[in-house]
């Protein structure tokens, strides 16, 4: 428990992912088994333990704190956890906290009304970052900003492989994952899947730059709609269905629909994922409803149906044929959809063209047709994990834009620290019946930016700030930024009523007075209607 | 008897002593005030006559120059003076250099201002003392059962491990500029730090009356007369303040933040002022120092000056003690 407490410590207060990731990996090589095993599923799916874990701490507390003083300490610290760790008794004497593995094997093997007992004699053996680490450990998610993904490059650190390599065993492994250091350290062989139906590391696109045209043959390249959902992988073996995320998490439970219809099946496929209500696709907004769920109802299922548009075929009967080309592979796609003919899918159509300028057209219309781009698809390209380059484009539609208004600036993190980057902006809305106008806030971007330019921001917002609350600096309204983004959604957590997707510092008008920025009336007509 | 509230209360312009006509610690100019210590919130400019320590005088004049009150009178640490009919007494609080618990006899009671204190070591300067009380006036910023700060030599030890670990990086520690420094400096040179330690130009004035003053604190430079190469993977102190800010950019792109105060116990803090290595060292007492503290001190009255008064006059009240809030304006509760 102490080297997972010290890692854990320093990782809750380092910023940097490189600085992270070495914390991880120095942890992982140097704990032994089962320690780390148990420490890595805390990082990434969790531990397999069901725990009241916030009932038993203010049982715990109730008998051991003054309830005043408890509600004072929880409101300054902020988290239960922590001010539990703050508020235990340390021990009179040195002592020796238990090893991971033995906590994890008592609460494993105990029954829910032993629970409380065991987590408070843990509790009495350890220091103060000991009784934090150990109580983010058995708590659920531990919050010190380390993605699963980052925990398992840290282990393919070890072994000198590539995250995909994990990621490909992953779904088959449980906790505490010995085969799979023991295959890092090479003292054994790459784990088996067997028949679960596991992850294969997605193929990604990088966006086409200018520059990139003159290099590419159209007649190299297969064009398909850029779809606007999310992502995913369905895999599919002996009954057992799995929907993956495009970093690998497991979302299955949350479209147990999707999971029905690949029941019948046995291949491993690519998608968009999308909300289709009655042949027409849904905003992403109504798609955000299922995420993140473990459980849905049937009032979602019936109002959000989820829905399948296929781009790939990764395996299919059991055959891996990324080696294939996208060509290929298509044809496999094409063939084992019309025999097997899963419900709730459809393939993501090819766009016929045979000049770039005829595309451009399509491009063009994008908007238009509620679409959210092109993607370019080079026809004897492999299926390769990660976003190699040279093989796959998004050609996004042309970025909207709006000139706001400065209001709020706040500090970066990391190297930009020292900087106002983190930019609010508004437009001007004029309130029913009133001659004056307000700024009301549509969105907040940190990019898009020069670092001289970066600069000259933060030298302006230093110079004309109003008024500070902790790190956010509100600005005398007078500066212009030209914002490019996505779209415009409604959405009741702004004031405004509006939020920008992707929005970024297109150009920042030093020229132009603040009066002549647009209005929430123009940007509500930005507004996207539902795609065809 | 005369109790104690009848001649020592908050008036207007601070806590007031009304037989000796003076106030302790007033944050408004005052015609005579006794001061606790030197920190900017206790001791402030423009009084006529001005009693403290010899250092706090020190102290006083560096901050706000030699003019800033009408007239120093020392108070020796120990020594007994009588202000109009009151008994004064000037007694080691333990928090910085010159600091000063002042004990008040008047009507056959007594009552004990120990301005802000801490029962922990500190090389940089003397040790409290508890004087035994019927009044006994506290502090209480760190008034939370939270706060239990860690020892002041171990975490000198985990800044040097990390110096020693991150050679490219330049450690940027944070530190309020009297006291705190000073100490961090006596203590990371009693742990074998023997490199020099750069500072911030907020920092050099005090820095250098504490080696004036007879405390040895090695090989400190003004950061501003340091080449960039001389900063890399060196020690640089500076106000909590420049921590994050501009002039910060000088020590490359990524310092290792560290912060050195009773604050960062908790991590959301540390988090939010993006420190790296969060170093539990106060100047103030914590939670089990304080209610000790006052418990010694055999006082039936307990009264609270400032930070989470909530907190330790409730848990007093548990207690079984007499405990109330002055609400005395103008003191920092955050200030560490």
């Amino acid at each position: 428990m102490r080297a997972f407490a010290e890692t854990l410590d320093s990782l809750s207060t380092t910023q940097s992912r490189n600085g992270k990731l070495a914390l991880l990996t120095a942890y992982l090589r140097a704990a032994p088994d089962p320690d780390r095993g148990w420490a890595l599923a805390a990082l990434t799916d969790g531990l397999p333990l069901r725990i009241a874990f916030r009932r038993i701490l203010s049982d715990l507390m109730a008998a051991r704190t003054d309830p005043v003083l408890f509600k004072l300490s929880r409101d300054f610290v902020g988290d239960t956890a922590e001010t539990v760790a703050l508020l235990w008794p340390t021990p009179a004497d040195p002592v020796t906290p238990p090893r991971i593995s033995e906590v994890v094997d008592w609460l494993l093997n105990a029954k829910p009304s032993e629970h409380a007992v065991i987590i408070a004699s843990v509790l009495d053996r350890c220091s103060v970052r000991e009784r934090w680490a150990f109580l983010k450990l058995v708590g659920g998610a531990p919050r010190v900003g380390v993605s699963a993904r980052l925990a398992k490059t840290a282990v393919a650190e070890i072994g000198g492989q590539d995250v995909s390599a994990i990621e490909e065993v992953w779904h088959a492994l449980k906790p505490p994952y010995t085969e799979l250091f023991a295959w890092m350290e090479g003292s054994s062989e790459r784990p088996d899947p067997g028949s679960v139906p596991v992850f294969r590391p997605l193929m990604l696109a990088h966006p086409v730059e200018d520059a990139d045209w003159p290099s590419l043959d159209p007649l190299d390249f297969a064009a398909e709609w850029k779809w606007d959902g999310i992502r995913v992988q369905v895999s599919a073996k002996s009954g057992e269905v799995r929907v993956y995320s495009r970093t690998g998490d497991d979302i299955s439970p949350a479209f147990p629909e999707i999971r029905s219809a690949f029941a019948h099946t046995d291949v491993v496929a690519d998608g968009e994922l999308l909300v289709v209500r009655e042949n027409t696709v849904a905003p992403f907004n109504d798609l955000q409803q299922r995420l993140n769920r473990k459980s849905v109802t049937s009032k979602m299922l019936r109002e959000s149906p989820a829905h399948l548009r296929l781009y790939d075929l990764l395996f299919a009967h059991g055959e891996d044929i990324r080696a294939l080309s996208f060509e290929a592979r298509r044809e496999r796609l094409e063939s084992w959809h019309a025999e097997d003919r899963p419900l709730l899918t459809d393939l993501s159509a090819l766009v016929p063209f045979t000049t770039f300028a005829e595309l451009e057209e399509y491009w063009r219309g994008a908007r238009e047709a509620g679409i959210e781009g092109l993607m370019l698809k080079r026809r004897a390209s492999p299926y390769l994990a990660g976003r190699p380059k040279g093989h796959w484009f998004k050609w996004k539609r042309a970025a909207l834009t709006l000139d706001c208004v400065l209001m709020y600036a706040q500090r970066g993190s990391g190297k930009r620290s020292s900087l106002y980057s983190d930019l609010t902006f508004g437009v001007w809305r004029t309130r029913d019946g009133a001659n004056e106008r307000e700024l009301v806030p549509v969105g907040k971007a940190y990019s898009g930016f020069t670092d001289v330019e970066l600069r000259d921001l933060d030298r302006f917002i230093r110079a004309n700030t109003t008024e500070t609350f902790g790190p956010v600096r509100a600005v005398t309204p007078k500066l212009v930024l030209e914002v490019a983004f996505d779209a415009v959604q409604p959405s009741t957590r702004h004031k405004s009523g509006v939020a920008m997707r992707f929005p970024r510092i297109h150009r920042i008008r030093w020229d132009k007075p603040a009066d002549e920025a647009d209005t929430l009336d123009a940007t509500l007509a930005m507004i996207d209607r539902p795609a065809a | 008897m005369r109790p104690v509230e009848t001649w020592l209360y908050p008036a207007s312009l601070g806590l007031y002593c009304e037989p000796g006509d003076f106030y302790i610690d007033p944050p408004r100019p005052v015609d005579r005030a006794l001061i606790t210590h030197g920190h900017s919130d206790h001791a402030r400019s423009g009084h006529a006559h001005v009693l403290a320590t010899p250092e706090t005088i020190d102290i006083m004049k560096v901050r706000y120059g030699a003019n800033c009150a009408g007239d120093f009178q020392t108070a020796e640490l120990g020594q007994t003076k009588t202000i109009n009919g009151v008994s004064v007494r000037f007694v080691p609080a333990g928090h910085i250099l010159g600091s000063a618990q002042i004990v008040l006899e008047y009507g056959g009671r007594r009552a004990v201002v120990s301005g802000d204190y801490k029962r922990a070591a500190d090389p940089t300067c003397r040790p409290f003392e508890l004087v035994p009380c019927d009044v006994f006036v506290t502090e209480a910023t760190f008034a939370l059962p939270v706060f239990r700060h860690e020892r002041a030599d171990s975490e000198a030890r985990r800044l040097i491990q990390s110096i020693a670990r991150n050679p490219e990086r330049t450690h940027l520690l944070g530190v309020y500029g009297l006291g705190k420094c000073q100490r961090m400096i006596a203590l990371l040179r009693a742990e074998g730090f023997d490199a020099p330690i750069w500072l911030h130009g907020a920092l050099v004035g005090l820095t250098a009356l504490y080696q004036n003053l007879g405390i040895d604190l090695g090989d400190c430079r003004p950061a501003s007369t340091a080449a960039d190469a001389d900063l890399k993977g060196a020690l640089v102190m500076c106000p909590p303040s420049a921590l994050m800010d501009r002039w910060s950019r000088r020590m490359g792109d990524d310092p290792v933040r560290v912060f050195a105060s009773g604050w960062m116990r908790v991590r959301g803090r540390a988090r939010q002022r993006g420190v790296e290595l969060p170093l539990i060292v106060s100047d103030h007492a914590d939670w089990p120092e304080l209610l000790d503290t006052i418990v010694e001190t055999g006082a039936e009255d307990i009264w609270v000056t400032h930070g989470r008064d909530d907190a330790l006059v409730h848990q007093l009240s548990l207690m079984g003690r007499r405990a109330r809030a002055l609400a005395l304006v103008g003191y920092d509760d955050d200030a560490e």
